[in-house]
C-alpha cells in the first residue's frame, strides 16, 4: 500500500485503512458475526437464553428491548467485555470467520482490535486529541510518525471531527464538548481499523444535534464497518438500522429488516413494544 | 381528576400568619448555625495563625548564615543546623523514594486485582491499621530488625522507618484514586485491545496523577517531622556525616535534643529548626500545587 | 382490537378511538345518502333526492377534519406498526367515503331528471343493484367499527356480484336504446346512475382492501376480482 498525499488518491487510501484486503473476496451482506444457541450467565442467573441472530457484513444491525432485556449484555458478549468481571460467562458459539470468539483460547487483545465498542458515556483519555487516537493504534502496531499522522487524521476525518480539531491536536481531548467527545471515541475506535464496530447506546448522554451528526456517522461507516447498535430509542433504530431485532426478558423475540420491523412486525409482543403498550 | 387531599389546592397560602411565623424561625435557626459555624473556623484559624506566628517570631529572630553553614556544635560556639538540614533531606528523600513505589503497587493491586477478595481485604487492613500506628513503635521494630544485629545505628535504619511510615499513606491514597475513576474509562482502554496492565500504567496512573501525588506529598509531610522512629534508628550525630552506616543527624531530633537543654543558643537554634521545617513543609505543598496545575 | 393492551398514554388511545369514530360517523352518513338516492329512484321521490344532496358537505367537512387530524397524528406520536397503518389508511378510506358520498349526490341529482320521464320498463335490476351495494357499505362500515379484516375480505369478494349486474343493465339499457330513440335520454341518465352505483361498490372494495391491510399487514392478492366488462361489450344492431 503506497502512502500518497494527492487527494485523488486518498479514496483509495480510506479504501485500504478499512482492511477491504481481507474482504474483497466475501459476499456481501453475509453474516460477518453468526450467534448461535448463546447463553449468558451473572453468577448463576441466566441473562440470555438461546440466542440466534446473525450481524450481516456491513450493515447495521439494532438491538432494541425494554431495560434489562439483554441487548447490552449481548453486546457486550461480542468483544467478551465481560472477561473483565468475575463471575460472568457465556456458553454458546459466536462464530467470525470460522472460530468462536468465545472459546477461552482466543487472545483478546487482537479480537478487540477487529471488534471495537463505543460507549454510552464519552470517555476520552486524559491525554493529547492526537495521544488519544495514537493510543489504540499504538498498541497493535509500529508505526512511523508520518504514519501515525496520516491515520490520526484519517481517523478524525471519518470520524467527522477533523475539521473542528485539525488546529489543536496538540491540546487536551478534555476541552471538547460532549458531542465531540463523542466523536473522538469513535475516532479512536476505527483508528485500530476493526472489522466490527459495537455502539452501545451511543447518543443517549447527548444532545439532539449531536445525536444526528452521529447517527449521519454511522451511516457512512457502515461502508466499511460491520455495525452493532443498541438502543433504547426506537426511532433512532428505525433511522439508523438495517435490520432490528427485538429482546426481551433475555430472549430474541424477533428480527426483521427495519421496514418491516416497523410497519408489520410478525409478533404481537413486537408490536405490543413498538407501540408503547408495555415496556 | 383524580382526588386528592384539601391542602393541595392551588392559591394562596392558607394561613399566612402561621407561614410567616415559621418563615421566622427558620430564618433564625440558620443564623444560628451559620453562627456557630463561623465560630468554630474562627477559633481553628486563631490557633493556627497563633502557631505560625510564635514559630515566626521565635524562628526568624535565630536566622542568620552560620544556622547554614555550620553544623552542630557545641553551645556557646556559634553551631549551625546544616548536618540535620542534610540528614533530614537524606531521609526523606530516601524514605520515600523507598516507600512509593510499594506503596504505589500495593494500592494498584488493592484497587485492580484483589479488590473485595479476602487477601485483599486483610491487606487493606493491616495497611489502615499501620496508618495510625504509632510511629515510635515503627522506630522500635526497625531498631530489632536493622540496628541490634548490625550493632549499631544508621542512616539507613532511619530511612527504612521512614518508608514504613510512608507506605500505608501511598496505600491509602493510590487505592482511593484508583477507584475513582469511573469503570467506563477502563472499559475504553480494553475495549482497544489493550492488556491490563497497560490499561492500568497508561490509562489509570495518568488519570490518578493528582491525587497520587498529593497522596506523596501528604506522606512527605508527614515524616519530614518524625521524630520519634528516628530516635530509635539514626540516633542523630552531632557531627557531620552522610554515611547511611553511620548515624545520621536530623531536624526533628535535633530539636529534642536542643530545646530541652538549659543553653540559650540551643534553644533558639531549636526555633529556628522548627521554622525550617514548617517552611519547608509549606513551600513544597506550594510548589507542588503550581507544577500539577502547569502540567494539565 | 378488544385484546390487544392498552396504549401507555392513554391520550393516544383516545386520538386512535376518535379517528375510528371520525370514519364510522362518515360512513353512517354516507350510508343514509346511499339509501337516500336509491329510495329518490325507486319511489321518484324528489324529497328524498335533495336531503341526499344536503347531506354532502357533511361529509366533505368530515374529510377535510380526518386529514387535519391525521397529519398531526403523524407529527406529534411518530406512529409505527399497526398504529400507522391505521392512520394512514384512514386518509385514502376517508377519501373513498368521500367519493362515495358524491356519486350517492349526483344519482339523486340525476334521478330527479329521471322523474320527468315515463319508464315504461322495470327498474328491478337498479333495485337488486342499489341493494347489493348498500349491503356491501353495511357490511364495510361496520367492519371499519370493528377493525374486522374477516368482513373487510367479504366485501371484497362480492364486489364481483355487482360487476355482473352492472353488465347485464348496461347491455339491457343498450337494448332499449336501439329500440327507441326517445328512450335515449332516460337510458342515458339510467346508465349514468347505474354505472356510479357500480363505483360506489368499486370504492367500498377499495375501504375493504385497506382495511385489511391495515389490521393484518399483508395486501389482499392484486387479482381483486374485477367484473366490469362494459368496456369489451359490443352490441350488435339487430337487424
Amino acid at each position: 500500500m503506497t502512502v500518497s498525499t494527492t487527494m485523488g488518491e486518498s479514496q483509495d487510501r480510506q479504501a485500504s485503512f478499512g482492511g477491504v484486503q481481507a474482504r474483497a473476496t466475501s459476499d456481501i451482506n453475509e453474516p460477518r458475526i453468526a450467534i448461535r444457541d448463546l447463553d449468558f450467565f451473572y453468577g448463576s442467573n441466566r441473562a440470555l437464553k438461546n440466542i440466534r441472530l446473525d450481524l450481516p457484513d456491513r450493515q447495521v444491525t439494532g438491538m432494541i428491548g425494554p431495560s434489562g432485556c439483554g441487548k447490552s449484555t449481548l453486546l457486550r458478549v461480542l468483544n467478551r467485555m465481560y472477561d473483565l468481571y468475575p463471575g460472568q460467562r457465556a456458553a454458546g458459539e459466536v462464530m467470525m470467520d470460522g472460530e468462536n470468539i468465545i472459546d477461552p483460547s482466543v487472545d483478546l487483545n487482537s479480537l478487540r482490535a477487529r471488534i471495537g465498542m463505543v460507549f454510552q458515556k464519552p470517555t476520552p483519555f486524559p491525554m493529547t486529541i492526537y495521544d488519544n487516537i495514537a493510543f489504540g493504534v499504538k498498541l497493535h502496531e509500529k508505526l512511523s510518525k508520518a504514519e501515525m499522522d496520516e491515520r490520526v487524521e484519517w481517523s478524525l476525518s471519518r470520524g467527522a471531527l477533523w475539521d473542528e480539531v485539525k488546529d489543536r491536536l496538540r491540546t487536551s481531548a478534555m476541552g471538547l464538548s460532549g458531542g465531540q467527545q463523542q466523536r473522538l471515541c469513535i475516532a479512536r475506535t476505527i483508528a485500530v481499523r476493526p472489522e466490527v464496530i459495537l455502539f452501545d447506546e451511543p447518543t443517549s448522554a447527548l444532545d439532539p444535534i449531536s445525536t444526528l451528526k452521529i447517527e449521519e456517522l454511522v451511516d457512512e461507516l457502515k461502508h466499511d464497518f460491520t455495525i452493532a447498535i443498541v438502543t433504547h430509542n426506537m426511532q433512532q433504530a428505525a433511522r439508523c438500522a438495517d435490520q432490528v431485532a427485538f429482546f426481551y426478558l433475555g430472549e430474541m423475540v424477533e428480527v426483521a429488516p427495519a421496514g418491516q420491523m416497523f410497519t408489520a412486525p410478525k409478533q404481537r409482543r413486537t408490536q405490543e413494544y413498538i407501540t408503547g403498550r408495555f415496556g | 381528576m383524580s382526588a386528592t387531599t384539601a391542602g393541595s389546592v392551588p392559591g394562596p397560602a392558607r394561613n399566612e400568619r402561621v407561614a410567616r411565623s415559621l418563615g421566622r424561625r427558620r430564618h433564625r435557626a440558620n443564623l444560628v448555625i451559620k453562627g456557630l459555624c463561623v465560630a468554630a473556623t474562627l477559633i481553628g484559624l486563631l490557633l493556627l495563625a497563633s502557631i505560625l506566628a510564635t514559630l515566626l517570631w521565635r524562628g526568624a529572630a535565630g536566622l542568620s548564615v552560620a544556622v547554614f553553614t555550620n553544623t552542630t556544635r557545641p553551645p556557646g560556639s556559634n553551631g549551625g543546623l546544616l548536618n540535620a538540614i542534610v540528614g533530614t533531606l537524606i531521609q526523606t528523600a530516601l524514605g520515600t523514594l523507598i516507600g512509593t513505589p510499594i506503596g504505589l503497587m500495593v494500592g494498584t493491586y488493592l484497587a485492580e486485582y484483589g479488590r473485595t477478595s479476602p487477601m485483599a481485604n486483610a491487606v487493606r487492613f493491616v495497611s489502615d491499621v499501620l496508618l495510625s500506628a504509632p510511629s515510635i513503635l515503627i522506630g522500635l521494630f526497625i531498631y530489632q530488625l536493622c540496628v541490634e544485629p548490625f550493632g549499631g545505628f544508621s542512616g539507613i535504619a532511619g530511612c527504612l522507618a521512614l518508608a514504613v511510615i510512608v507506605i500505608p499513606i501511598v496505600v491509602r491514597t493510590t487505592e482511593d484514586m484508583l477507584q475513582l475513576i469511573p469503570p467506563s474509562l477502563r472499559e475504553a482502554a480494553v475495549a482497544l485491545g489493550a492488556p491490563k496492565w497497560k490499561m492500568i500504567v497508561l490509562i489509570c496512573y495518568r488519570a490518578a496523577k493528582d491525587g497520587i501525588v498529593t497522596g506523596v506529598l501528604l506522606a512527605i509531610a508527614r515524616i519530614a517531622g518524625e521524630t520519634a522512629p528516628l530516635l530509635f534508628t539514626s540516633l542523630g550525630n552531632l557531627n557531620w556525616s552522610i554515611s547511611l552506616s553511620q548515624p545520621m543527624s536530623s531536624l526533628p531530633v535535633t530539636i529534642y535534643q536542643y530545646a530541652g537543654s538549659a543553653f540559650e543558643d540551643w534553644v533558639q537554634l531549636a526555633w529556628v529548626g522548627a521554622l525550617l521545617i514548617t517552611v519547608g513543609v509549606l513551600a513544597t505543598n506550594v510548589l507542588a500545587r503550581f507544577a500539577l496545575r502547569g502540567g494539565r | 382490537m378488544s385484546e390487544a393492551p392498552e396504549h401507555l398514554v392513554k391520550s393516544y388511545d383516545q386520538e386512535l378511538n376518535r379517528l375510528r369514530n371520525l370514519m364510522t360517523q362518515m360512513g353512517g352518513i354516507v350510508e343514509t345518502q346511499v339509501a337516500l338516492a336509491a329510495d329518490a329512484i325507486m319511489q321518484r321521490d324528489a324529497a328524498s333526492a335533495t336531503r341526499a344532496v344536503e347531506e354532502d358537505p357533511k361529509v366533505d367537512a368530515l374529510e377535510r377534519e380526518v386529514e387535519t387530524f391525521v397529519i398531526r397524528l403523524l407529527a406529534l406520536r411518530q406512529p409505527v406498526a399497526g398504529d400507522l397503518r391505521q392512520i394512514v389508511t384512514a386518509l385514502k378510506i376517508t377519501g373513498d367515503l368521500e367519493r362515495i358520498g358524491d356519486y350517492a349526490a349526483n344519482v339523486a341529482k340525476r334521478s330527479i331528471v329521471l322523474a320527468q320521464f315515463s319508464l315504461p320498463y322495470s327498474l328491478a335490476g337498479f333495485a337488486h343493484m342499489a341493494r347489493m351495494v348498500q349491503g356491501q357499505l353495511k357490511l364495510i362500515i361496520d367492519a371499519l367499527g370493528d377493525n374486522d379484516a374477516e368482513k373487510a375480505m367479504e366485501v371484497w369478494r362480492s364486489d364481483q356480484v355487482v360487476d355482473d349486474i352492472y353488465n347485464a343493465i348496461f347491455r339491457e339499457l343498450i337494448t332499449y336504446m336501439m329500440e327507441d330513440p326517445r328512450n335515449i335520454t332516460p337510458c342515458t341518465h339510467l346508465l349514468f346512475i347505474a354505472k356510479n352505483l357500480e363505483r360506489i361498490g368499486d370504492h367500498a372494495t377499495n375501504i375493504a382492501e385497506n382495511l385489511y391491510y391495515a389490521v393484518k399487514g399483508e395486501t389482499l392478492p392484486d387479482s381483486r376480482p374485477k367484473g366490469d366488462m362494459s368496456a369489451y361489450a359490443v352490441i350488435r344492431p339487430r337487424e
